[in-house]
C-alpha cells in the first residue's frame, strides 16, 4: 500500500490523478524572516497552484510566520522509504572524522 | 475532549507490533511510511478525524456573536479567533491525511454522523458573555489535553499540537478577559457573566470525557501514547486551575460541594451528569441537528464553487499542455 516514492502511504498523494470533485493534496513550505530556508509547515487542499499560496497565506501565516511561500501538489514529491534507512544512511556512520570534534586541538591554538 | 470516547482498536501480537510498541516506549516519532498497527491507524485517523471536526463545528457557536459583538476590536478579535479554529481543523485534517484518508472523506463522515465531534458544541451560545466563559473554558479545557498532546507518538499529530498550542493561548486570554470586563461591570453585566458560567461549567467537565472507571478505550491508547492522561486526571488539574481564576472574577463555580481538599491538594468537585453526556453525544443536546444542519448546508452550498474552480483548474492545465 505504500508506494516507495511518495511522501505518505495510499493517499491522494499516491493516486494518478485526484479524485473528481476532490482538489488536490499540496504541501507547503515557507521561509520566515530572518533568512532560513524555506521550510515545510503542512499541507492542504487547492484545485491549483494558485490558489493553493491563497490558502497557504491564510492556514500558514496568520502571526507573520513568513515572507515566502513555496507549494508544491504533493503527488510530486518523491521521499526516501523508511526500509532503506539501514543503506541510506549507514555510509555515514562510520566516518566520525567528519566531525570536528573528532581532532584534538591544543588549548594553546586559541578558538578553532 | 475534543476527541472524546474515540474507539480504540486492540494492538496485535506480532513480532512487527512488538518491535512497534517498543519504538514508542522508547519516545520515537511514528512517522506517517513507518510500518504501524492497522489498530494504530484506524485509532488515529478515528481520533484526529474528530478533533478536526470538533475545530470545524466548535466554529459555529462563535460564529453566532460575530455580528453582534458589541465593539468593532472584539468584532476584530472573535473574528481572528473563529479563523484560527478553521485553521486547526485543517492542521488537523492534513495530519490526518497523511494515514491514507482523505479530507473530503472525514468530512463526508462528519456531515452523514458516521463521525462525531466533541459535546461541547452541542449546547447553544446565548449572550455576549458567553465568548467570554467560551474562550476561557472551553478553549482552556482544550489547553490542559492538547499541551501533553504535542508528545503524542504520531508525528504529524505532534506537529499539528505545537502549532495549535502557539495560538491556542491567544484563544483563552481573550475569553477571559471578556469575562473580566464583563464581571467588573453593571449589575446587569455580571450577571449575565455568571450565568455563562453557570451553563458552561458542568458541559465543561464534560469535555474530557466520561470517568476513568467508565473509560473503556484509555488504555491501549495511552500505551500507544496518542492519549497521553487520563481522563479524571486531566478534569482535576482543569478544576484545579480554574477555580481560583473563577474566583478572581467574583463569579461562583455553580457546583454547592466544591471544596479544597489539603490531601490531595486539589479541589473535590462534582462530576457532570453523565446521562445528560451520553445523550447529547447520542444526538440529543440542544443543537446537535443545527449544528450538523449547518455544516451540511455549508458543503451543499459550497459544490459550486469547489467544481466550478477544480474545472477551471482542469482547463487551464490542458490548455497549457496544449501550448507546450
Amino acid at each position: 500500500m505504500s508506494s516507495p516514492n511518495s511522501a505518505y502511504p495510499d493517499t491522494p498523494a499516491t493516486r494518478t490523478k485526484p479524485k473528481r470533485h476532490e482538489w488536490p493534496l499540496w504541501e507547503v513550505f515557507i521561509r520566515g524572516q530572518h533568512g532560513m530556508s524555506h521550510r515545510h509547515v503542512g499541507s492542504l487542499h487547492a484545485p491549483d497552484e494558485e490558489k493553493a499560496i491563497l490558502n497557504a497565506r491564510d492556514v500558514y501565516t496568520r502571526r507573520n510566520e513568513g515572507v515566502s511561500i513555496w507549494v508544491v501538489e504533493a503527488r510530486h514529491i518523491a521521499a526516501s522509504s523508511p526500509s532503506e534507512k539501514g543503506p541510506l544512511y549507514e555510509p555515514s556512520e562510520s566516518k566520525v572524522y567528519r566531525h570536528p570534534t573528532f581532532f584534538d586541538i591544543p588549548d594553546e591554538v586559541g578558538a578553532m | 475532549m475534543y476527541a472524546q470516547m474515540v474507539k480504540s482498536e486492540a494492538a496485535d501480537d506480532s513480532a512487527e507490533a512488538k518491535a512497534f510498541q517498543a519504538r514508542i516506549d522508547a519516545g520515537e516519532k511514528i512517522e506517517p511510511k513507518d510500518w504501524m498497527p492497522a489498530g494504530y491507524r484506524k485509532t488515529l485517523i478515528r481520533q484526529m478525524g474528530q478533533h478536526a471536526h470538533s475545530e470545524i463545528v466548535g466554529q459555529l457557536p462563535e460564529g453566532n456573536w460575530i455580528t453582534r459583538a458589541p465593539t468593532l476590536e472584539r468584532k476584530a478579535i472573535l473574528l481572528a479567533k473563529v479563523q484560527d479554529e478553521a485553521g486547526h481543523g485543517l492542521y488537523l485534517y492534513c495530519a490526518a491525511e497523511t494515514l491514507g484518508v482523505s479530507r473530503d472523506e472525514l468530512t463526508e463522515m462528519l456531515l452523514d454522523g458516521r463521525m462525531k465531534y466533541s459535546s461541547i458544541f452541542n449546547y447553544p451560545t446565548l449572550t455576549w458573555a458567553d465568548m467570554g466563559a467560551v474562550g476561557w473554558l472551553v478553549d482552556g479545557a482544550a489547553i490542559m489535553n492538547q499541551v501533553p498532546l504535542q508528545r503524542t507518538s504520531f508525528g504529524p499529530y505532534s506537529r499539528a499540537m505545537i502549532r495549535i498550542c502557539k495560538e491556542e493561548s491567544f484563544h483563552q486570554r481573550q475569553g477571559y478577559d471578556i469575562m473580566m470586563k464583563m464581571a467588573a461591570g453593571t449589575e446587569a453585566q455580571k450577571k449575565m457573566a455568571q450565568d455563562a458560567l453557570n451553563r458552561l461549567w458542568f458541559p465543561s467537565l464534560m469535555m474530557f470525557g466520561p470517568s476513568d472507571k467508565d473509560s473503556v478505550h484509555s488504555t491501549q491508547s495511552m500505551a500507544w501514547k496518542i492519549k497521553m492522561n487520563t481522563n479524571d486526571e486531566l478534569r482535576q488539574k482543569f478544576v484545579d486551575q480554574t477555580v481560583p481564576q473563577a474566583e478572581y472574577l467574583g463569579l461562583t463555580v455553580p457546583d454547592k460541594d466544591l471544596k479544597w481538599n489539603d490531601e490531595k491538594g486539589g479541589y473535590d468537585f462534582t462530576e457532570p451528569d453523565w446521562d445528560e453526556f451520553f445523550d447529547v453525544l447520542k444526538g440529543n443536546g440542544p443543537c446537535n441537528t443545527e449544528r450538523l444542519a449547518a455544516r451540511n448546508k455549508a458543503w451543499d452550498d459550497g459544490k459550486w464553487v469547489r467544481d466550478g474552480l477544480l474545472a477551471h483548474a482542469e482547463k487551464r492545465s490542458i490548455r497549457k499542455v496544449a501550448a507546450q
